[in-house]
């Protein structure tokens, strides 16, 4: 496996920046990294990408927080964080001083909040760019997901690519809850999104039935692992036909290198691996190299000549 | 002066590994099965209170989550680890069925040990069911420091009863009780713990929600310390997916949504607010931007 994984060149690039290597996290499914340094080398990943970060601590919601479903899981956590100051005063330098890239998550309820985050992380070392969860509720839109609307989502992304350090590129992350998400992914890169992170996780339901009750404390949660696979390569591929200049994180169920290989062909330059690193810690890392033994399999040189191959 | 009898349970002293370990020996013990893992990376940097993270159903398992199990003991010459598991769910009763030979993905040893008291402190172990398994190696370290060892152990049956022998090996005193009074003293645990906390410098359990809480309470009304290993469900047991969260006071006073996996499973008993398990205080960290308020 060694002898083919060196013969891919497996760089790649978020927007302007460049990456060791196409594997990141997911955000919510890696915390801040640090848990994860006993099972991987960090400064291997494409990035660690942080949890979604909000302006105040957050405690999130009251347990029972997760339910597991066939090949994944519902999750409610309701954004816990140690939010902004919290971030820039620790879990920030801490990947910083080890030299592993941050692609900062942040989320808000206003488009202000989101704007004044991206303002806060200018400029902070080691912040290679930053992925705007925009599948919060929308305080003045009566809760209104921001990423189910083309229009509420690119106002956020026009205020945070304004307020954003330019030389950070951002990536706007898709609900994949909407009838068609070719339109709200052409919204906000028209909005100066550099690229698009996809998906996020489904909304769904569990209900006990010794209970006859939701088992979520927050009655809905959100759906993810190899269940959401096939929903996330069909996003990654409807826009990545409609966009083909645009870069997409691609993201949903990703387990194994073929897994990320399909996600690859579809169009993704890059991609997060999410619930699968609560089965194996070392699943990102594992991914990597996996991924690259497949693209020599398949007589590709570099993941770049994969990229959107499945179109042709 | 802290209102707190404890401090809160210090790290482990070593980072966990990841291993394919091989059954090398799986007994059934009344309703559970203890499984003897050849895993010497585990054995060797374990410490009583600690847990193991299982992978369970094999590589086309849709069970994607892993399996908490406590370390029930080590034998770091042999380099053998041993779990006593309880059938549940599918997870748990996959693992049940191991055999020797078999080989199960093991994450561990995870979670913050039982911290220990000065040398010589008299100490009392409450397990409920399969969680006395946990107390045995506390048990033997405690013995080795000087402090005597008053164990409880209790659970509805006596198939449900664990490790009432090891316990008998090491501690001085082992009180047995079952709801049904199939075994030892008919009664909860509680019972026993009442007669001896008095006697004790400090209290450590493991079992089920309620015991710890009636076992913490009665500690902390007697001004004894009490550490119990607590169980709430978990995703991944390495702290990074949040699923785990209980309501815990911390060092400066204040209460905050801690992960059972990595700041617990020990967790200083006057320090877990029982009471607000599954809700959300006011007064939690980060409460407020929930738009929870103060009443
Ligand atoms: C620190 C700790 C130590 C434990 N020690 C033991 C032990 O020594 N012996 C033993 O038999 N059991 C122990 N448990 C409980 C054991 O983890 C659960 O019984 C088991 O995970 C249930 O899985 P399942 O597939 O059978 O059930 P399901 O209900 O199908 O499990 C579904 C999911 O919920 C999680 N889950 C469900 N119940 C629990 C629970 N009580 N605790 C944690 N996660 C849960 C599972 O990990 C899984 O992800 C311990 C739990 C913790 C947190
Ligand atoms: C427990 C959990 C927490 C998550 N938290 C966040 C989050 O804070 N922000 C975010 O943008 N996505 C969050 N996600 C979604 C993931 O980043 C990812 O988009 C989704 O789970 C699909 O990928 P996967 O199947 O590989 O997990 C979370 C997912 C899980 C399972
Ligand atoms: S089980 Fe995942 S953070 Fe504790």
């Amino acid at each position: 496996m060694t002898a083919l994984d060196t013969a891919v060149d497996m760089t790649t690039a978020l927007g302007s920046v460049p990456l060791v290597g196409p594997v990141l996290t997911a955000s919510g499914c890696s915390a801040f990294g640090q848990e994860l340094e006993p099972f991987v080398d960090l400064t291997t990943l494409g990035a660690v990408v942080t949890k979604s970060v909000q302006l105040r601590p957050r405690s999130g919601r009251p347990t029972p927080r997760m339910a597991e479903t066939p090949s994944g899981m519902l999750n409610s956590i309701g954004l816990q964080g140690p939010g902004i100051d919290g971030l820039l005063a620790g879990e920030l330098p801490w990947l910083a001083e080890r030299g592993v890239p941050a692609f900062v998550s942040i989320a808000g309820t206003r488009v202000e909040d989101f704007a004044e985050l991206a303002t806060r992380l200018r400029g902070v070392p080691g912040v290679l760019g930053l992925e705007v969860n925009i599948s919060c509720p929308n305080v003045e839109s009566r809760g209104e997901v921001f990423a189910c609307d083309p229009v509420a989502a690119s106002d956020v992304v026009a205020a945070v690519r304004a307020a954003a350090d330019p030389a950070q590129p951002i990536y706007a992350k898709l609900s994949p809850d909407v009838t068609d998400i070719v339109p709200v992914a052409r919204a906000v890169t028209g909005a100066g999104a550099d690229g698009l992170s996809m998906i996020n996780t489904l909304l769904g339901l569990v209900i006990d039935p010794d209970t006859m009750r939701p088992v979520l404390g927050g009655v809905t949660g959100g759906l993810s692992g190899p269940a959401v696979r096939p929903v996330a390569v069909r996003c990654v591929w409807q826009v990545h036909q409609a966009l083909p200049e645009v870069p997409i994180l691609g993201m949903g169920g990703i387990r194994s290198g073929l897994d990320a290989l399909q996600f690859v062909l579809a169009g993704a330059s890059a991609v997060s691996v999410g619930t699968a690193v609560f089965s194996d810690p070392s699943a990102t890392a594992r991914v990597h190299t996996e991924l690259a033994g497949a693209l020599a399999a398949r007589g590709f040189s570099s993941l770049r000549e994969a990229v959107g191959y499945a179109h042709r | 002066m802290s209102p707190y009898l404890t401090a809160p349970a210090p790290r482990a002293d070593h980072p966990p590994v990841q291993r394919e370990a091989e059954v090398l020996a799986a007994r059934p013990v009344g309703a559970y099965v203890e499984l003897t893992l050849a895993a010497p990376e585990v054995a060797g940097r374990a410490q009583p209170g600690q847990f193991v993270a299982f992978a369970v159903g094999g590589p086309m398992t849709a069970n994607l989550l892993r399996r908490s199990i406590a370390i029930a003991g080590t034998d770091g010459a042999a380099g053998t680890a041993t779990v006593v598991v309880a059938p549940h769910g599918p997870g748990s009763t996959w693992l049940a069925q191991r055999r020797p030979g078999d080989t199960v993905d093991v994450v561990g040893p995870l979670g913050r040990p039982f911290p220990l008291p000065e040398p010589g402190t008299t100490a009392l172990l409450v397990g409920g069911g399969y969680g006395a398994a946990a107390l045995v190696g506390l048990a033997a370290l405690l013995r080795s420091r000087g402090s005597r060892v008053l164990a409880v152990t209790g659970a509805a049956d006596a198939a449900r009863l664990c490790s009432v022998e090891e316990l008998g090996e090491t501690a001085d005193v082992v009180a047995v009780t079952t709801d049904d009074g199939s075994a030892g003293r008919a009664g909860r645990v509680t019972v026993a713990v009442a007669e001896l906390i008095g006697g004790s410098g400090i209290a450590y359990a493991c079992g089920p929600m309620p015991m710890l809480r009636a076992v913490a309470d009665a500690a902390t009304a007697a001004g004894v310390p009490s550490y119990v290993a607590v169980e709430e469900s978990m995703a991944c047991g390495i702290g990074v997916c949040m699923t785990c969260v209980l309501p815990v006071v911390g060092a400066d006073g204040l209460t905050r949504f801690s992960r059972s996996c990595t700041e617990g499973p020990v967790f200083g008993g006057d320090r877990v607010r029982f009471a607000d398990v599954g809700s959300l205080p006011w007064d939690v960290v980060g409460a407020d931007a929930m738009g929870v308020v103060r009443p």
